[in-house]
């Protein structure tokens, strides 16, 4: 019984992304090719790794305002220091991971609200993306190109990128002991506090992994589109937190599914494909992708309430 | 002293002249405590006596103003590492992990490639020496477990090998939640233990389960040990005595036999019924659907997108965390969050009201501290749920439905309550009171038995026993 209802979390997920996906090739037979996916499911992949280091952060019971601001400033960094002068590129990419990794700490040191401290952040994120590149521009690593551009056989690269951040963050979160440990600091903070471990170094363990999915987020982010721009990758803050609860994950309690939130980015991410086949005016596009928004928890929502009554 | 081949070894903790203060509160003054391999050490005295502090400094929770903690049997600097374990009364379990992962949390040499399954392995060892039987899995996610079930596989983790041997396993309140027959298992499974050599610091306020299974009954009151004796030197009564409240078997006096009840004012269609004044009890094995059943009475009654502002039922939650403390906020607005609407005036709240009703419970009901306006989570966990019991009480509702509401609550403010409930239905209130201690169904003038989620009898009168309790409970399992 236990093991089905921690499978039947994730079956949401998948129904709903079949479901669109089914509407989508209905719509569109043409998108059903090797070129086709690629084209949908591209733009998805910064987006799912946003959407991992969000979950990362919900994780431990807090939330990041300040995702999509960080996703910016990296992808501003990758397209000039990272091109330029790549030691020193990296020293930066890897010193942003180390002050997420701070930020965390001093959020649960000082016992200050996650919210307000990364609302805060964000504008100091958007702030050195316009230090770092004032105007549109920038141009991204030739390796970097070459790498998100890439066809392996039998599946085009979105859906082998996918399926890879799904399989990593399931195996680093779910399956091995320190993932165990952290996804109990969002459980049950005290508890794990009792048994002998330091929150504050686990809660900067969870922040760096985000950090370090954010960064990864605004490079793959600057190889599909060749350049940045200080607000490139605003969106992704609203967008990672729904694919996060899209997925099956919850705003408190430490219950998040890294498979599920790949999953939720990918759904996000068809919506805005599925909606412009349906020849929606952009006007109505961001309404319509609330709507599927609201159409999911709403059915997820019916799911739990069974599952207490039977349960 | 007991004589026991462990008398001479070294104590697993020794605390000298310990001393704790939180403010102007002395939490803990000058406590000296040895506790030896094989012992099992009861701990009573009523809330705010200081049991938790002291446990808290056993295991390395929290910091002495003064004194010194020592773990001479192993040498080791900390609690954790000379294998003192702690079971805390709150459940201290990460609700969104299965029963094998929680182990993990506590069990940091698991790792590796196959951590999850020697997790699997030792904490079903660990359920099945302790509650043999218990049924549950070990990839059960916790938040689908019953509140017993975690209770549980709390104290599984607690006796669990963890790598190291556990010396000392401190229970606090174990049984609060669980029934009768599974807490008849712990105890066997403590007195295994100690004969084997490990020691138990036992909190519990069933001075039965002390007097089943301690060797030594150490009694606390106001911070100070005031008695610390072997078991059988102590007398029932002898306890209650020590830990400074009048308290006795002899307050059983119902008076339903002068007192005469009114009309009906509660019926469920299950067969729940109630009239006014009348204190009616729900008991049975725990987890067998009187809380469901009272949920469902009160939810039923007092949901309606119409609020009259007069209330009909008020509900006494006995899982403060979950039902009933607001947590951030003072004792004095937790109190009088049920008079809200019945003393508005022009929508607005009416401090001076609150003010007023927030000082005459506390005298009435006995809380302790300073001042009502001191944040709730100041109290000890008994005082909490006296202000719950003051939110309650305070509302003009005539029906009050109460969720096992002495969880953990000591015996001096369990007669306070007793005698409030009496007086209170005197005057022609109703209550509801599921009890998963049957001494105090007995109290009431009418009980419902449940089993497997519906009423298995009624008892009223002379039929109401605990022999008569625990017959119905269990008829239907022979059958």
């Amino acid at each position: 019984m236990g093991q089905f209802l921690s499978r039947h979390r994730i079956l949401l997920p998948v129904f709903s992304l079949a479901v669109l996906l089914a509407a989508t090739f209905y719509m569109q037979p043409r998108a059903m090719s090797y070129f086709g996916i690629n084209l949908l499911f591209n733009l998805a992949v910064p987006i799912a790794l946003a959407t991992v280091a969000q979950m990362m952060i919900m994780m431990v019971n807090d939330i990041d305002l300040s995702l999509g601001t960080f996703v910016s400033l990296v992808a501003c960094v990758t397209a000039t220091f990272l091109n330029d002068s790549p030691l020193l590129g990296v020293l930066i990419l890897a010193a942003l991971i180390l002050t997420y990794a701070g930020m965390g700490a001093v959020i649960h040191a000082l016992d200050l609200p996650a919210i307000v401290v990364t609302l805060g952040m964000s504008f100091v994120w958007g702030g050195l993306a316009l230090f770092v590149l004032p105007s549109p521009g920038g141009t991204s690593p030739g390796w970097l190109r070459a790498l998100m551009t890439v066809k392996p056989p039998l599946m085009p690269m979105a859906v082998v990128a996918s399926i890879l951040i799904a399989l990593v963050t399931h195996f680093l979160i779910i399956r091995s002991g320190i993932g165990t440990v952290l996804r109990g600091v969002g459980g049950n903070a005290r508890s794990v506090a009792r048994a002998g471990w330091s929150v504050v170094r686990l809660k900067a363990l969870a922040y760096g992994l985000s950090g370090l999915f954010g960064v990864l987020s605004g490079m793959a982010l600057v190889g599909l589109t060749t350049s940045a721009d200080a607000n490139i990758a605003l969106r992704y803050t609203l967008l990672s937190i729904a694919g996060v609860i899209l997925g099956g994950g919850e705003f408190i309690g430490g219950k998040v599914s890294p498979v599920g939130a790949v999953i939720g980015a990918l759904t996000l991410a068809l919506a805005a494909s599925f909606l412009s086949f349906m020849r929606l005016s952009p006007d109505w596009q961001i309404g319509a992708q609330g709507a599927i928004l609201i159409l999911v928890l709403t059915a997820r929502l019916i799911f739990a309430r069974r599952e207490n009554a039977t349960g | 002293m007991q004589q026991s081949a462990f008398e001479q070894d070294a104590p697993i903790v020794a605390l000298t002249d310990v001393a704790k203060h939180f403010g102007a509160v002395r939490a803990l003054d000058g406590v000296d405590l040895e506790i030896r391999p094989g012992e099992c050490l009861g701990l009573v005295g009523h809330n705010g006596a200081g049991k938790s502090t002291l446990v808290n400094v056993v295991n390395g929770g929290v910091a002495p103003t003064a004194g010194a903690v020592a773990f001479p049997a192993s040498g080791a600097a900390a609690a954790l590492s000379a294998g003192v374990r702690s079971v805390f009364q709150e459940l201290s379990l990460c609700p969104n992990l299965t029963v094998a992962e929680n182990l993990r949390i506590s069990h940091a040499a698991l790792k590796g490639p196959g951590w999850r399954r020697a997790a699997r392995a030792e904490i079903g060892q660990s359920l099945d020496a302790v509650f043999p039987g218990h049924g549950i899995e070990a990839d059960a996610t916790v938040d689908i477990l019953s509140i017993a079930e975690r209770q549980m596989v709390e104290i599984a983790i607690g006796f669990a090998d963890r790598g190291a041997e556990a010396r000392l396993v401190i229970l606090d309140e174990p049984t609060s939640s669980l029934d009768a027959g599974i807490a008849e298992q712990l105890m066997a499974h403590i007195r295994r233990f100690c004969e084997g050599g490990g020691a138990v610091i036992f909190i519990s306020h069933m001075l039965g389960e002390i007097f089943a299974v301690a060797s030594r009954i150490l009694v606390m009151k106001d911070g100070k040990v005031v008695a610390d004796r072997a078991a059988p030197d102590f007398t029932r009564q002898g306890l209650v005595d020590a830990m400074g409240h009048v308290a006795g078997d002899a307050t059983h006096e119902r008076g339903d036999q002068t007192r005469s009840l009114g009309e009906e004012v509660v019926h469920t269609p299950q067969g729940l019924s109630a009239r006014r004044g009348e204190v009616v009890g729900l008991s049975g094995l725990a987890g067998h659907g009187q809380a469901r059943a009272l949920a469902q009475l009160y939810l039923g009654t007092t949901s309606s997108w119409r609020a009259t502002g007069r209330p009909q039922m008020v509900f006494v939650a006995g899982d403060r965390t979950r039902d009933g403390i607001l947590p951030l906020w003072s004792i004095l607005r937790n109190a009088s969050i049920s008079i809200l609407s019945e003393t508005a005036k022009w929508g607005l709240v009416d401090r001076e009201v609150e003010t007023r009703n927030a000082e005459k419970w506390k005298r009435r009901i006995g809380i302790r501290t300073d001042d009502m306006n001191n944040p709730v989570l100041s109290l000890s966990g008994g005082n909490q749920q006296k202000v719950l019991f003051a939110r309650a009480l305070a509302s003009s509702a005539p029906v009050v439905v109460m969720d096992d509401p002495m969880r953990g609550v000591d015996v001096g403010t369990k007669q306070d309550v007793y005698a409030m409930i009496r007086a209170e239905a005197a005057s022609g209130r109703t209550f509801l009171w599921y009890s998963t201690e049957t001494e105090e169904v007995c109290q009431c003038d009418r009980v419902f038995v449940f089993r497997n989620g519906r009423i298995s009898a009624e008892l009223t009168g002379a039929e109401l026993t605990e022999e008569r309790i625990l017959e119905a409970s269990f008829e239907m399992q022979e059958a």
